[in-house]
């Protein structure tokens, strides 16, 4: 082994929006060994939960993350009503899939936007965000806000969505299944795309199962998994679509996962306003009175992955525990194996291919050693940082030896 | 006119800072580069490090871990520099007050310039926020005409 060189990533860089903190041991181009540091995030919002109730935790875990805001109600919602065995209206869980999927269409977007952009191509940036634009104002005509909805309430969902708005909403599909077969066009047949992706952070099936990751992450290396259809919540068994797998495990099977996960949104949508039109008027709302003491499971299928959420209950009227679980936490730890033996370059967009989310996913606030019980963040180290910070991320400093 | 205010006239260039956000803000700050709002035009763009900044844009409550950093990254800036707290958690704390790991407001941390309040902002209300900001004519006190402002 030669020297080796650290290269420390965060918590504040131009790559991600997010605090977060990476050490990358390099030999030469190689990276031999990383760490990683999350908990900038944490804002305890379990326990923030407990203090609130049944119906005002949708608003709290609503903002765990702000690109899925729909999948953490999704899931307390699927938790909370299977505690007090509520049913909820047909029409109301359509709703609920509809807007779950119109999330996934425009956390895709998002994703193969920033995705070009780490790859340096910022035209595929450009693009993928003013595509995205329109399912915006979409969420804004239907739940009255761009991001976070608050669509969910305990029995059903808040806001009906009406001829109006699903005639809006079918033109908007359509124009975006335009611009799918666009950006699908401009990543797979691009040479430098294929050059650049291929082959890179390649997670094989069994690495998937040794780190339980979940979601497109998993999908793309062969392992069907799929909450909505492995336990169908909401309408996803009224409706037909398939699971997308693909073999290759590298980080353009993700890209390929993701941009195909688009059509079958679109097409569940367009399949749920069918069904809506069909159903014509009716009740969007359960009635609930309470929700009797007892445990109650949930989960969904965010854009990420499975989001779980556990919740206790002691016929009071808010939670006395409340466990969440959101699928970076699981995808996070395979950066082991998808970064180490890569080159540095690589690194970036290898961590960035399971669309990590750290506001979903900071637990602690303290990271100490298992064994020496130390610890081990230093505050010192972490904020050379924020000078470091051009586009040369490449940029290595700070020698150290570590043999 | 003196040269500090002179220089925030013109193309402001813009750190951003999630102190411990939920994505929401820093999407829509992301989203006022896109086509549909391209503050480009103006001049405006996010640049990689404190250094290079006018303005320092934070989202996000301020977590007992990340008060340090804000700090750290605040006295890095050059000063004069514009504090814009975007959302509702800067302001104020919204929803997660309560919290245990909540270390105060950004106010409490370090001073702010302009306060643009929304779960998220809309990207208009940003831009309304920074131009409110630019067309106010400086107060005495104001951290961006006193270089040696502390927190």
């Amino acid at each position: 082994m030669g020297k080796k060189t650290i290269v420390p990533i965060g918590p504040y860089h131009p790559l991600l929006e997010e605090p977060e903190f990476f050490k990358l041991y390099c030999d030469g181009e190689t990276v031999v060994d990383m760490e990683w540091e999350t908990g900038y995030n944490h804002r305890g919002i379990e326990k923030i939960c407990e203090s609130k109730t049944f119906e005002q935790v949708f608003y709290v875990v609503e903002r765990i993350c702000g690109i899925c805001s729909t999948s953490h109600p999704f899931a307390y919602a699927n938790a909370v009503e299977s505690i007090g065995a509520v049913e909820i209206p047909v029409r109301a869980k359509l709703i609920r899939s509809i807007i779950g999927e119109l999330e996934r269409v425009h956390s895709h977007l998002l994703w193969v936007g920033l995705a070009g952009h780490f790859l340096g191509y910022n035209t595929v940036f450009m693009w993928a965000w003013k595509y995205r634009e329109p399912v915006l104002d979409m969420f804004e005509i239907i739940t009255g806000n761009r991001n976070s909805y608050a669509m969910f309430t305990i029995g059903g969902v808040r806001r009906d969505i009406d001829e109006n708005k699903a005639s809006q909403l079918i033109k908007v599909l359509e124009d975006v299944k335009i611009k799918t077969d666009l950006l699908v066009g401009a990543v797979m047949d691009d040479p430098v795309i294929h050059a650049r992706l291929k082959g890179v952070g390649t997670l094989t099936a069994k690495d998937i199962h040794d780190f339980g990751a979940v979601g497109p992450t998993a999908r793309a290396s062969g392992v069907d998994i799929d909450v909505r259809r492995d336990d169908p919540y909401a309408a996803y068994d009224m409706v037909n679509w398939k699971v997308i797998t693909v073999k290759e495990g590298d980080v353009f099977a993700k890209a390929e996962v993701r941009l195909l996960e688009l059509y079958e949104s679109i097409s569940i949508i367009n399949q749920c306003l069918q069904l809506l039109k069909k159903e014509k008027e009716g009740d969007i709302k359960a009635k609930v009175r309470e929700i009797p003491a007892g445990i109650g499971i949930g989960h969904a299928e965010a854009p990420r992955g499975e989001v779980f959420h556990f919740v206790k209950s002691d016929g009071g009227n808010s939670p006395v525990r409340h466990k969440i679980r959101a699928p970076s936490y699981n995808c996070i730890t395979t950066f082991r194996r998808s970064c180490i033996g890569g080159t540095i370059s690589d690194a970036a967009i290898a961590t960035a291919a399971v669309d990590p989310c750290y506001c979903c996913t900071e637990r602690m606030i303290q990271v100490y050693d298992h064994n020496s019980g130390k610890r081990t963040m230093s505050a010192a180290e972490l904020i050379k940082l924020s000078q470091q910070k051009t586009e040369e991320l490449n940029k290595q400093f700070s020698a150290k030896d570590r043999s | 006119m003196g040269i500090k205010e002179n220089c925030f006239k013109k193309s402001l260039w813009v750190f951003h800072l999630s102190a411990g956000s939920c994505n929401n803000c820093d999407i829509e700050i992301l989203d006022l580069l896109t086509p549909r709002y391209d503050v480009e035009r103006f001049g405006m763009k996010l640049v990689g490090s404190i250094r290079h900044a006018d303005v320092l844009l934070v989202t996000g409550i301020v977590t007992k871990k990340t008060k340090a950093r804000v700090l750290e990254v605040y006295e890095q800036a050059p000063k004069p520099i514009i504090v814009i707290a975007v959302g509702t958690c800067p302001c104020t704390g919204g929803i997660f007050t309560s919290g245990y790991n909540f270390a105060g407001p950004l106010d409490k941390v370090i001073p702010v310039d302009a306060y643009i309040p929304g779960c998220p902002p809309k990207p208009e209300a940003m831009l309304a926020g920074i131009v409110k900001l630019l067309s106010q004519p400086p107060k005495s006190g104001n951290p961006r005409t006193t270089s040696e402002a502390q927190p």
